[in-house]
């Protein structure tokens, strides 16, 4: 692989390592049971937590344990070009598939048979990094819904642009066509274990860029943690008011 | 919570949450929600929120109307928003909804469809509104009317070259409005008339009337509610009960 880089300064004048500037809040959605917001850049998450709940259908049910069931869905305006045609699609099945195995590694639902926690994630506004920011909003939901957690989940994307290695990905470097091309490689960090819970990449990478890559979004969540962590003290200073 | 104790204080004159009959709850606007949209806003209603978003593409035009643009409004009723909705299609009372906003929009010809026209018989441009519950707490059509509204005020068309949308490129160029229709829907509970119902009192309701009405208060779209039947003395003073509270919603935008 060429070691020359294309990419030499970012389209928005960040350092490699600087996430876009980034804002959190607790409680967003009353009726839930668990809510948070979490925005970066012009990415915008929502995430509500129903639950634990009974769970229907039944046959869904398991004696042995609660469930997680997570639900990501972009809001029709909030796509780059056209309307996104409301239903779901293929892509978000499988966003709310790994969504979900990103964030099980945390719960603890032996205490809930039979029930489900649901999440719901909606994106109102998105310039790449939907799923690491419906992460790190749903995250900080299930804390706030009072669910047992052995850790946060923090996620963010980072990737390779023009040969550049790089952290929080605009949707314009996700779409860079110079030379190298754009690589983007979603991952959630347990900001305690340093564990990964969500990978996935479209692109290519050798072998010790992938581990540098990941070095560099491990280094990004703490700050996401953080900030997380500021949000969750703040619902619940304004409870005690 | 029972009926009995809710009329005993509608007679009195007062809700549970201290409002009179007749108030809205605190009303907030807020614009530019979603800059992927080409217009947004967010409505509350206490703490009723209800987020719209306007899309526009260019397509072919109807073939009875070669020469307007398009309009359709859409509802999703958000399982994030209450843990009384759930996932999948538009439920019966989305789709109405949605309808009730789209009518208030086209039968008082709120936008001049003439004005999206690109080439007669060619290409047109649509809007699709998109209304999304992120709250829901009661008196979500008015919400949602009001969010829907506000989103086309906000609206920017973007640039369209060589017969292609730059989504990324928004014009200074505004939907072309004509008429600001404000939907009020009030509510019967027993011999009463109430706006702005929160869930506890919708729950008790008879029956409903949304009317929307025009700055000059036409009255141009209605929709009744709930399975109780209505005098011609009680429809009216729900209309003038809207004509009152239009003016007032209005003045938000």
């Amino acid at each position: 692989m060429k070691s020359s880089k294309s990419y030499k300064e970012r389209f928005d004048k960040r350092g490699w390592e600087e996430c876009r500037p980034m804002t959190a809040k607790v409680g967003i959605i009353p009726e839930a049971d668990g809510s948070a917001m979490f925005q970066v850049g012009n990415t915008k998450a929502l995430a509500a937590v129903y639950g634990p709940r009974d769970l229907h259908p039944k046959f869904m049910q398991n004696p042995k344990t609660g469930i997680l069931r997570v639900n990501y869905n972009m809001m029709p305006f909030s796509g780059h070009g056209e309307r996104v045609r409301p239903g779901g699609s293929r892509r978000s099945k499988e966003l709310g598939l790994v969504i979900e195995n990103s964030l099980m590694p945390v719960l603890n639902l032996k205490e809930y048979p039979n029930s489900v926690v649901d999440v719901f994630i909606e994106l109102p506004q998105t310039d790449a990094g939907t799923r690491c920011a419906g992460i790190v909003a749903a995250s900080m939901a299930l804390a706030h819904a009072g669910l047992e957690m052995t850790d946060m989940v923090a996620a963010v994307a980072v990737g390779k642009v023009g040969g550049q290695l790089v952290v929080d990905l605009t949707y314009d470097e996700e779409a860079y066509d110079g030379e190298g091309g754009a690589t983007d490689l979603p991952v959630a960090v347990l900001p305690n274990s340093g564990k990964v819970t969500l990978l996935q990449m479209d692109g290519g990478v050798s072998r010790e860029d992938l581990k540098e890559a990941v070095e560099m979004a491990k280094r990004a969540s703490m700050q996401i943690y953080d900030l997380q962590k500021k949000a969750l003290k703040e619902s619940f200073t304004e409870v005690q008011k | 919570m029972n009926k009995e104790h809710l009329l005993s204080y509608l007679e009195k004159g007062i809700r549970y949450d201290g409002r009179k009959l007749n108030e809205y709850r605190d009303i907030k606007i807020e614009y530019d929600v979603s800059k992927s949209a080409e217009g947004s806003a967010q409505v509350s209603f206490g703490s009723t929120i209800m987020i719209a978003g306007v899309k526009m593409a260019v397509q072919k035009p109807y073939e009875d109307m070669p020469d307007a643009g398009t309009l359709m409004v859409n509802a999703e009723l958000l399982p994030l928003s209450s843990p009384e909705f759930e996932t999948g299609p538009p439920g019966i009372y989305a789709v109405e909804l949605a309808r009730v906003v789209d009518r208030g929009i086209r039968e008082s010809h709120a936008i001049d469809t003439h004005k999206l026209c690109i080439e007669a018989g060619e290409s047109v441009w649509s809007v699709s509104i998109d209304v999304c519950s992120i709250n829901a707490h009661g008196g979500l059509i008015d919400a949602s009317s009001l969010a829907a509204l506000a989103a086309l005020k906000d609206a920017r068309m973007p640039a369209y070259k060589d017969k292609v949308v730059d989504y990324g490129n928004k014009t200074d160029q505004s939907v072309p409005m004509e008429k600001e229709p404000i939907a009020v829907t009030v509510f019967k509970i027993d011999k009463y008339l109430i706006v702005d119902p929160i869930p506890e009192e919708e729950k008790f309701a008879d029956a409903r009337l949304t009317i929307t009405v025009t700055k000059d208060n036409v009255i141009c779209s209605l929709q009744k509610g709930g399975a109780v039947a209505l005098t011609v003395d009680e429809i009216d003073s729900m209309v003038a009960l809207a004509i009152e509270k239009a003016p007032e919603l209005r003045s938000k935008l």
